[in-house]
């Protein structure tokens, strides 16, 4: 399984903070992205804006990179910290 | 030191725990607090969330990169999560150094990219309702600008 966190304003968005996905082969980023767009309307919004960021194992990463069974990708806006 | 923490802090303390090496000639510190206005909105407190375990790795990153630029000795970064009232205290960046211009870049440095690389979020309550802060432009080419600065 690849467990996938919410933050921020997506978290309220989406009423939802995590979910697991079952793995699968060639799994990336960006297909998970897909993925989840494809839930509903709502997801679909949320999950395609331009601002979106993504990180594999708290590591900030792009949309090519390889997520493998056990990984934690995690998807929130731009930061505003500090 | 790297804390992500509800509570305040005293900066007397962190202070002191900064300063009491004499091989150290300069003591610079930074807090950045909650303030009264935001595009044209009164702001009466923020609620500030983060991501538990990457937020410390970031700012681990963050300190040692400082430390490949300037000869630093003690770094502390505080950062407070959770409901913060107007006026209150968000964010303390200390460092020492032999030198004091290291010890100004580095601090600067520090809060430039805890500001837009550390997976912190401000959710602003405003007389309007509460409201996510919108990340600044301003604030990313400032990092950018860095970059350049340091390679140079």
């Amino acid at each position: 399984m690849i467990k996938v966190l919410f933050f921020a304003r997506l978290r309220e968005q989406l009423s939802t903070n995590s979910l697991q996905i079952p793995a699968s082969e060639h799994m990336t980023t960006e297909l998970i992205r897909q993925q989840l767009a494809s839930t509903d309307e709502l997801w679909a919004k949320v999950m395609s804006a331009d601002s979106l960021l993504v990180a594999v194992n708290q590591q900030i990463t792009d949309w090519s990179h390889k997520v493998n069974t056990g990984d934690e990708v995690a998807f929130f806006p731009p930061v505003t910290g500090g | 030191m790297i804390n992500v923490q509800q509570d305040d802090f005293v900066v007397a303390d962190e202070y002191q725990k900064l300063a009491d090496d004499n091989q150290d000639g300069a003591v610079v510190t930074f807090v950045g607090k909650v303030r009264d206005f935001n595009e044209g909105l009164g702001v009466q407190g923020l609620s500030l969330e983060h991501y538990p375990g990457m937020t410390e790795k970031v700012l681990d990153q963050i300190e040692a990169e400082a430390r490949e630029h300037w000869p630093l000795n003690k770094v502390t970064i505080i950062h407070r999560v959770g409901d913060l009232a107007l006026g209150e205290q968000i964010v303390f960046i200390g460092v020492t150094s032999p030198h004091r211009k290291a010890a100004f870049a580095a601090c600067e440095f520090l809060i430039d990219f805890l500001k837009t690389k550390a997976p912190f979020w401000k959710k602003e309550l405003t007389s309007e309702g509460s409201k996510w802060l919108e990340a600044k432009a301003s604030d990313s080419e400032t990092s950018q600008q860095w970059s350049t600065k340091l390679t140079n």
